[in-house]
């Protein structure tokens, strides 16, 4: 179904892409049982850890946005996050020499009266504060669970003020209960962005690239190997402009590194104006960059171009990569991911000559919004091998229990507050917080070496795991690790 | 006027599953959205001095996380089966419900389903800590008004010297785990047995111990007051009131005499531990004077951007052992009105010696705005959060985070409390003034 743009919000995506946060099979079977019209049901889980919600990955997003503003409509524990966006920021500007300067956030700060009375007039000093601190080229407002469940009306209030604040000031609806699936604030994100910010292309700039990311750490690299074949990327949506994102629709095409991320601004992008979405699987790992340059390729037309790329590319690490793979031969693994990453670090240890005995991911997409099952899934399933999986919004206590069961060399994570449960066991832990870690094939040596250093000294993790303990009770690890998942339904 | 706030310096009052966390083998079980944890978590432990998830935090704090279903149908029997999940899933001593926006705005009836495990034994207590009620200085009020009136009994006697400590806030306070510790071995020096409560090696035994303290020592200028009042009426157990966090000689001096005074402890025995400590405290100080006056490295005045206590602490230290002098204080703790002014006569007390504008905000652009129309005539000292780092960089100044959110430092058993924190402050805010140029 196509993206609409005419509605107020992006539909959640346990709706949109019948996401689940429930499941235990295995990747064939996941595959098997999601194409040709067939979907699973969700598990229900009766016993859970905090997880996230979608407010957090719009804010990640809008926060970056550098002459932007953002609003939280929302008593002041819901900006919690923004601390750490801050810090990421202040990183960004370090890799990139800018100067050093904080996120435009505030809170609308709502209290008690404001569940009784509503928050608009809150809203109002929200809208105006921020114009007259930031001088923002654009607001966005985003919604909380309190001012979700009180009805606030957001769009009424900024047509209130459209005389007197002439920017856009954009709704963003993120109420965390919502949705379980914290990526759904990614799509609320980038409708706000879709709907209010993106505008029709004045010309259009073939060599202009789409790169839908979260901090851009590989854009010099990337830069580089663009250039050479004529192509110019533009990092979105964290570090670029009102402006830059203003000429999204300009361009010759969209890539994204996670396809969990990309998967909403990417496909719109493409249905409304044009722009090619790279549906192919990420680019981490050999596999996935030969897929992601080779679509991003076809997309522009330069196919010839890119194939040769790909064979400099490949030439110059590929020594390293048989030194690389030799090392870590034997080794076991067990990998906790959001599936834009999961799934392909899956194909990515198996480069590196990695056995994985599991493979969990914190939600899943039985299909992306331009209709098709994640090209990871399809591949993987082609695959002789199939590899045990289980979906999770980061569950710990079930990642604990099957870590104590499986007892692999190492534990590959992504997402804060989920490595160090494993480092704790005694488990070697590779976290992967940089979404360019393996990427492309020097990114996948270069990850391949950290791997062997990680694996070459054990103490920390050893002395570690003798001196604390987990919070589980012996009863737990006794229980099947998808114990407090329901049964499918029919 | 508004109030809106720009870079938040504390959370909302679920902040409080915070000290809960604190509390060794004490487990929180939140009955609100699914962000709730995560965020308060990053804002108060991550990334604020990476103090880490500990035993049973962060993402593995239990929770409903609530959705439409729980909004529209009531969250009742989501919240039970939690519980009763988390009963058998988690190793924990002492189990605290606290609840969400969403669980108090739909009206979950969380006192019924928590009675219903407690009348079976198990040691729990509820709370209702929705966000939009107030802070987490709020938050922690109401904690400790449920964990007394829910939790603790009657006393078969009272424990002489034992007492209570009562000072900074778990967590929103970074060094809150040394500072306590420090203020543990203060009080030991003078033959008081402090009972800590949070950090480790205390657990659910100090909390049932509080009941038989001989005193409660209030060692913040409000937060807590209601905790300590709640006590007096329910125990009968007396406190005493030290509004500064002592940091250094000067204040550590005074805060030991008036404890000391307060307990009936002989004046003989804390004058010996003082001039012992303060001969240690001036052996290092007079290594330090070389570098204040034979050097153009002193900072011109300070800005201090904390809670009240370790504001009132900082300046009282800066002024009277470093002889700087002071410009402007932020208080951010969210200070309710009743006690302001009297919190703004501590700073210009005769002990504090100096005054300056006293000013009581939680919103950083406010902090930005009276900042930028001070006029400094040399590089000012700036203790505050990283938030302000940007400020400080704009006027040429030494930024040294200190409070909410201290995201450029790792902070582990660190403390500016006592004798030994006046000297580390010390050398943290030369660190920052020899490292500004080399």
């Amino acid at each position: 179904m196509a993206i609409n743009t005419n509605v107020a919000e992006a539909s959640i995506r346990e709706r949109r892409l019948n996401a689940i946060t429930g499941y235990n099979g295995s990747v064939k079977d996941l595959a098997c049982r999601t194409t040709g019209g067939c979907s699973i049901h969700n598990r229900e889980r009766n016993f859970a850890q905090a997880s996230s919600c979608s407010s957090g990955c719009a804010q990640t997003l809008l926060t970056g946005i550098v002459d932007a503003a953002v609003v939280n409509h929302a008593p002041i524990g819901c900006l919690g996050d923004s601390l750490y966006q801050n810090i990421a920021y202040h990183y960004g500007q370090f890799h990139r020499n800018w100067a050093y300067s904080n996120i435009n956030v505030l809170s609308t700060n709502m209290g008690e009266p404001d569940t009784v009375f509503g928050g608009a007039e809150r809203l109002r000093d929200g809208i105006r504060e921020a114009h007259r601190r930031f001088a923002p080229k654009a607001i966005f407002i985003t919604t909380s669970c309190a001012s979700g469940i009180i009805g606030d009306d957001i769009q009424g209030v900024i047509d209130e003020l459209k005389d007197e604040i002439t920017i856009p000031v954009v709704p963003v609806h993120c109420e965390g209960f919502r949705s379980k699936v914290w990526a759904t604030g990614f799509d609320a994100a980038f409708h706000a962005i879709l709907t209010r910010i993106v505008k029709p292309p004045r010309t259009k700039r073939p060599e202009l690239v789409n790169i839908i990311n979260f901090r851009g750490s590989a854009r010099a690299y990337i830069t580089e190997i663009f250039g050479r074949i004529g192509l110019k990327p533009s990092f979105v949506v964290p570090f670029s402009t009102v402006a830059e994102l203003e000429g999204m629709s300009e361009a010759g095409a969209s890539l994204t590194i996670c396809g969990t991320l990309g998967s909403y601004l990417g496909t719109a992008l493409e249905e409304q104006y044009g722009v090619p979405y790279v549906k192919s699987s990420p680019p981490h790992g050999s596999a996935g960059t030969d897929a992601w340059l080779q679509g991003l390729g076809r997309a522009v037309g330069k196919e010839l171009e890119v194939e040769q790329l790909i064979a400099d590319e490949k030439r110059a690490v590929q020594g390293e990569l048989a030194e690389v793979r030799a090392r870590l031969a034997g080794a076991t693994a067990v990998i906790g991911m959001g599936p834009g990453f999961s799934l392909s670090y899956l194909r990515v240890l198996d480069e590196l000559g990695i056995k994985v005995l599991y493979g969990a991911s914190w939600h899943y997409d039985q299909h992306y919004d331009h209709g098709a099952q994640p090209a990871i899934v399809t591949e993987l399933a082609a695959g002789e091998k199939d590899i045990p999986f289980g979906v999770g919004e980061q569950q710990n206590f079930e990642i604990a229990n099957l870590l104590r069961t499986l007892k692999p060399d190492l534990y590959f994570s992504r997402h804060p507050g989920s490595s160090v449960w494993a480092a704790k066991q005694g488990i070697v832990t590779v976290p992967v917080m940089d979404e360019y870690t393996a990427f492309g094939y020097r990114g996948l040596v270069n990850f391949g070496w950290r791997i062997v250093d990680a694996l070459a000294n054990r103490r920390f993790v050893n002395s570690l795991s003798r001196h604390v303990r987990l919070p589980y009770k012996e009863w737990w690890y006794e229980q099947d690790p998808y114990h407090f998942l329901s049964e499918e339904a029919a | 006027m508004s109030d809106v706030v720009e870079q938040i310096r504390n959370v909302c009052a679920l902040g409080a599953l915070q000290s809960v966390a604190a509390i060794e083998r004490a487990i929180p079980i939140i009955h609100a959205g699914p962000g709730c944890g995560q965020k308060l978590w990053s804002a108060l432990s991550s990334g604020n001095g990476f103090q880490g998830s500990g035993y049973a935090g962060g993402h593995s704090v239990p929770c409903s996380n609530s959705t439409e279903n729980e909004i529209v149908f009531g969250g009742e029997e989501k919240l039970r089966e939690t519980i009763e999940n988390s009963l058998k899933v988690m190793d924990g001593d002492f189990f605290v419900v606290l609840t969400g926006c969403t669980a108090d705005i739909v009206g979950d009836d969380t006192g019924d389903v928590v009675r219903q495990f407690k009348n079976d034994g198990v040691p729990i207590v509820h709370v209702e800590t929705g966000g939009f009620k107030g802070s987490n200085y709020f938050g922690q009020e109401l904690l400790w008004e449920a964990i007394i009136d829910q939790f603790l009994e009657e006393p078969l006697g009272v424990e002489p010297g034992l007492v209570n400590i009562w000072s900074v806030l778990p967590y929103q306070d970074p060094f809150w785990a040394g500072t306590l510790n420090t203020i543990g071995r203060l009080l030991e020096s003078i033959g008081l047995t402090p009972n800590l409560i949070y950090g480790p090696g205390q657990g659910v035994a100090s909390v049932r111990r509080i009941p038989s303290a001989q005193f409660n020592l209030l060692l913040t200028p409000w937060l807590g007051l209601k905790t300590v009042t709640s006590l007096e009426e329910r125990f009968g157990t007396p406190f005493f009131h030290y509004p500064a966090l002592p940091v250094g000689a000067t204040e550590t001096g005074r805060f030991l005499r008036a404890v000391a005074g307060y307990a009936g402890i002989a004046m003989e025995t804390v004058e010996a531990t003082i001039n012992r400590e303060e001969s240690l405290y001036y052996y290092y100080m007079e290594r330090a004077a070389d570098l204040f006056f034979e050097t153009r490295f002193k900072p011109g005045h300070f800005v201090t951007i904390a809670d009240s206590g370790f504001a009132l602490g900082l300046s009282r230290f800066l002024v009277n052992d470093l002889g700087l002098i002071p410009e402007a204080q932020f208080i951010t703790d969210n200070v309710p009105n009743e006690h302001r002014e009297r919190i703004e006569a501590e700073f210009t007390d005769s002990e504090a010696g100096i005054a300056s504008p006293v000013i009581f905000t939680t919103d950083g652009g406010t902090i930005r705005e009276v900042i930028r129309g001070l006029k400094f005539r040399e590089r000012p000292l700036i203790l505050g959060s990283t938030w302000d780092k940007v400020i400080t960089r704009e006027l040429q100044g030494y930024p040294l985070s200190i409070s909410l959110p201290v995201s450029d430092r790792l902070v582990l058993n660190r403390s500016y409390a006592g004798y030994d924190g006046g000297l580390t402050l010390v050398e943290d805010i030369y660190t920052v003034i020899l490292n500004s140029f080399q």
